[in-house]
């Protein structure tokens, strides 16, 4: 079968980084190509190149057996190439027709026919199954239904090559298995599909062929019916890949963390946690789990003195922090992995090594006298960088900001396990990262339990919280409703507690 | 992935940029004098002549030229230390003016009041002047502290509200004779010095540089080497994290406002000590906290930039007269002034032509150009 993509011997870099390092991609016309690898493996800019977004410094492109240079999105658009970003570029107070039409508006004379493009609209969603309304304004549709749009779009353009970056990042799970289904209905329209992603279930589910990545290398490309995750996983990361977390039993000793009918009120100035109260004990790791918006978010601004407590107590080794500052705390011992780490993380405009000194700058030794000791700071990210194999193209001159997701997190832990908190704050520490990154943190968190440490992990991700945690609390509508033995629970019983249905003895 | 490519050059690039802005800042500079029929060459030798004395044209040097650079260059260096402090932590301080106001009528009220020796009152003169500005920067700090209150807005409004406070003070309390000025101050408050006029063959300049290279070194020394000024630019580029790495990021706006307001209020003391010898009464504001704006813009906000930005715009102004008796118009200077703020603003389309010159250069254009349009789509 004839190859409608051959990408050869691509060469990219960067300053202090090859991202793709002879890369060769060849994707058979109709069929759905998965491009695996970790974060920052050069996935992105693989396909980047394919879009016309980057020039390559090495290789050459095949289209459909031609010869071509891609130079600009507007011809990879011409060569049928359309793109679904993973952050969508919608204007939201458009209507879905108009964003599809935007940049080629039909006309009536001097005005645009959007009767006309709306009807080509609704054709094209109806004859793949996308089900989108095509005078919706973008603002009132769902996550789920504005990726369609970026879909039609792409459809409208007549693209035949359709690549998806990370499109199921931001779905619920309903919404995925959705995707899934129009991408099989798009390739029996005879479309083709690359599809980025470091999600092993999906590529089991939806791909024919699956080409991986690692390190801006290839590692080789396989029929995705004979490869196990496994052996996928072991591709993308170079090493066995292990699904479950490793950890013995927890001895738990005396409690580091202890709140007390906590009430705290949120934005709008309702009460969102109610007289919760939760211990967490030294060597033990405790699992808070429930439906984003029951009053976790605002359960961790309290703890990490972000927001005001409206009453009860929070108590770090049976001292008193309630209404101490955030510095002051810290101090108690307090670590914190925030859930954003792009806003409250990271500095992202600061080097690595100033992110990493973002508490303790002003103390020796990386302040003497007064004056910062940037040796010194260097010195403390270069060996955080080696202990915790955080990627930076710069070492510690790498601004955060140009650094993977993967290796902003690992930056940040690193930051925070070496303050060595007692009580350790943990929220979604592994969104949006790979397989490997997410194996990593597990692995470090358990060991800091395993320390002595007393972890509260707060996450949405189920999985997550059933196989990191020791007990599990859930909090539905700010209260917590129950607290169970990790070992002596299921997904159905977590989940029935998550949605209120039922509590158990606290 | 994609972000990495914006670190591209990463230093180099931003020193380049400006130097770039102020190139073809002249260039249009030239071409505008060429359009009144005149040689821009003639406009070359005058800024040649604002910063060395020497008259290449019809030769002959007279230091007076680099003493009345000096003269111009000191405040708007000040003020542009003044935004640009601000502006490292995230502030937006349109205020300079009135702070400078403040410094100055701060300084006629200890010259005119106080009676000391030289040594003593000079500085005197100066605290009290950044003590002045500091008060006055302090108020849109609190208020955008305490109560999240746009520090544009109140330090646009306390300009006029200085202006006229420095205005009736003058006329009301130190008793103007014409209205327009106080009694002379006494010999010991000036920063004036004989000696200095009579090196730079009678122009203005004072001692008033030594106080601006100070300042100049203060700015690079708090933001850079001090954990104050770390965790000040770390408020700059995100608040949100500096408030979560336990930054007391409230007390940081208020100190930024008020470090900033001090430098302004230097900039008052010094040119009413310095330029002058009495406190004036003005008729509206003297644009020094708008051109500390476009210092502090082409400046990038730092030490070394501001103090070179000042100098820049300091002979484009020294430089007017000069211009002038040649026959240009002394206006030049401000058109120029306003393309390299405007070039510098265009920072995209100039990474862009730093892009293809740099391409053309390796001999892959067409490799450049692509990247160009990639990086204008990041």
């Amino acid at each position: 079968m004839a190859y409608i993509i051959e990408m050869l011997n691509i060469v990219k870099d960067f300053p202090g980084i090859r991202a793709n390092d002879d890369v060769t991609l060849q994707v058979e016309k109709g069929s759905i190509h998965a491009l695996l690898g970790e974060n920052g493996a050069g996935k992105s800019t693989l396909m980047s190149i394919l879009f016309g977004l980057y020039s390559p410094d090495g290789g050459s492109i095949r289209i459909r057996g031609e010869s071509v240079r891609i130079n600009d999105p507007n011809v990879a658009n011409e060569l049928g190439i359309g793109m679904v970003h993973q952050h969508f570029k919608l204007v939201h107070n458009f209507t879905v027709t108009e964003n599809i039409i935007l940049g080629l508006e039909p006309r009536a004379g001097l005005m645009i026919d959007v009767k006309r493009a709306a009807a080509k609209v609704a054709e094209l969603s109806k004859l793949y199954g996308l089900d989108v309304d095509p005078n919706a304004r973008i603002e009132e549709i769902s996550v789920g239904m504005q990726q369609r749009v970026e879909i039609l779009k792409m459809l409208y353009r007549d693209a035949e090559i359709l690549i998806f970056d990370e499109p199921t990042a931001v779905l619920t799970p309903q919404e995925i298995h959705e995707l899934m289904g129009i991408m099989r209905r798009l390739v029996e329209e005879g479309k083709t599909i690359v599809l980025i992603t470091h999600k092993l279930k999906e590529i089991k589910e939806v791909a024919d062929t699956c080409t991986v990545l690692r390190r801006g290398k290839l590692i080789g490309t396989v029929p995705v019916k004979d490869a196990s995750e496994a052996r996928m996983a072991e591709m993308m990361v170079g090493r066995e890949v292990n699904f479950t977390v490793d950890k013995g039993p927890c001895s738990p000793g005396d409690v580091v963390l202890e709140i007390s009918d906590l009430c705290v009120r949120n934005s709008k100035n309702l009460m969102a946690v109610k007289n919760l109260s939760l211990q967490v004990k030294r060597g033990e790791i405790l699992g808070l789990c429930g439906i984003d918006g029951n009053g976790q978010a605002e359960l961790i601004h309290a703890l990490t003195g972000l927001s005001k407590i409206e009453s009860g107590s929070v108590l770090i080794n049976g001292s008193d922090v309630t209404h101490l500052p955030v510095r002051q705390r810290l101090d108690k011992g307090l670590g914190h992995i925030p859930e954003d780490r792009h806003r409250h993380g990271l500095v992202l405009d600061f080097r690595l090594d100033e992110n990493m000194v973002i508490h303790s700058y002003g103390r020796p030794p990386f302040a003497q006298y007064g004056v910062l000791d940037f040796a010194a700071i260097r010195k403390n990210s270069e060996r955080l960088i080696k202990e915790f194999d955080v990627r930076a193209g710069k070492g510690p001159a790498t601004l955060a900001r140009s650094m993977s997701g993967g290796n902003q997190q690992k930056a940040i832990l690193a930051r925070e396990i070496d303050r060595s908190p007692e009580a350790f704050i943990v929220a979604q520490p592994t969104r949006g990262l790979d397989v490997g990154a997410i194996e990593y943190i597990h692995k470090r968190l358990v060991a800091e339990r395993d320390k002595g440490k007393a972890i509260l992990l707060v996450s949405l991700e189920l999985d997550e919280i059933m196989d990191v945690s020791d007990r599990i609390a859930v909090i539905y509508g700010g209260e917590i409703v129950g607290i169970v033995d990790s070992k002596e629970t299921d997904e159905n019983e977590l989940g029935l507690m998550m949605s209120g249905s039922i509590r158990k003895a606290v | 992935m994609t972000m990495a490519k914006k670190d591209k050059d990463g230093k180099g690039r931003k020193v380049l940029i400006p130097l770039v802005a102020v190139a073809l800042g002249f260039v249009l500079g030239s071409i505008v004098v060429a359009i009144t029929g005149k040689n821009p060459l003639l406009m070359f030798n005058a800024i040649i002549q604002g910063i060395t004395g020497i008259n290449i044209g019809r030769g002959g040097f007279n230091p007076r030229h680099i003493g009345e650079l000096v003269i111009q260059a000191m405040p708007i260096i000040l003020t542009g230390l003044c935004v640009g402090f601000a502006f490292r932590t995230g502030l937006f301080n349109i205020g300079a003016e009135g702070q400078l106001m403040m410094g100055s009528l701060a300084a006629t009220a200890v010259a005119l009041t106080v009676k000391a020796p030289g040594f003593v009152h000079v500085p005197l003169i100066l605290l009290s002047g950044m003590g002045a500005g500091a008060a006055w920067g302090a108020i849109p700090g609190y208020l955008k502290a305490r109560f999240n209150v746009h520090e544009v807005v109140v330090t646009i409004m306390l300009n006029y509200t200085a202006l006229h406070l420095n205005n009736w003070t003058i006329l009301n309390v130190f008793g103007s004779v014409d209205r327009v000025k106080t009694a002379e101050f006494p010999a010991s408050a000036l920063l004036k010095d004989p000696w200095l006029a009579s090196f730079t063959n009678g122009s203005r300049l004072n001692w008033g540089f030594v106080p601006v290279i100070l300042a100049v070194l203060a700015f690079w020394f708090i933001l850079e080497k001090t954990p104050f000024g770390f965790s000040l630019r770390a408020v700059g580029f995100n608040k949100d994290a500096a408030k979560y790495a336990g930054m007391k990021v409230n007390r940081n706006i208020v100190l930024s406002m008020v470090i900033a307001g001090a430098f302004a209020g230097l900039a008052g003391a010094i040119i009413t000590t310095g330029t002058f010898s009495f406190g004036r009464a003005l008729p509206a504001a003297e644009g020094y906290g708008f051109d500390g704006i476009a210092v502090a813009l082409v400046g990038m906000n730092h030490a070394p930039g501001i103090l070179l930005a000042g100098l820049l715009f300091g002979v484009l102004k020294s430089a007017g007269p000069l211009m002038q008796s040649a026959g240009i118009p002394r206006e030049i200077g401000g058109i120029i002034q306003a393309s390299i703020v405007m070039f510098v603003a265009m920072k995209l389309g100039i990474e862009r032509i730093l892009d293809l010159v740099k391409g053309k250069r390796a001999g892959k254009a067409a490799l450049a150009a692509a990247e160009d349009g990639a990086e204008a789509g990041v």
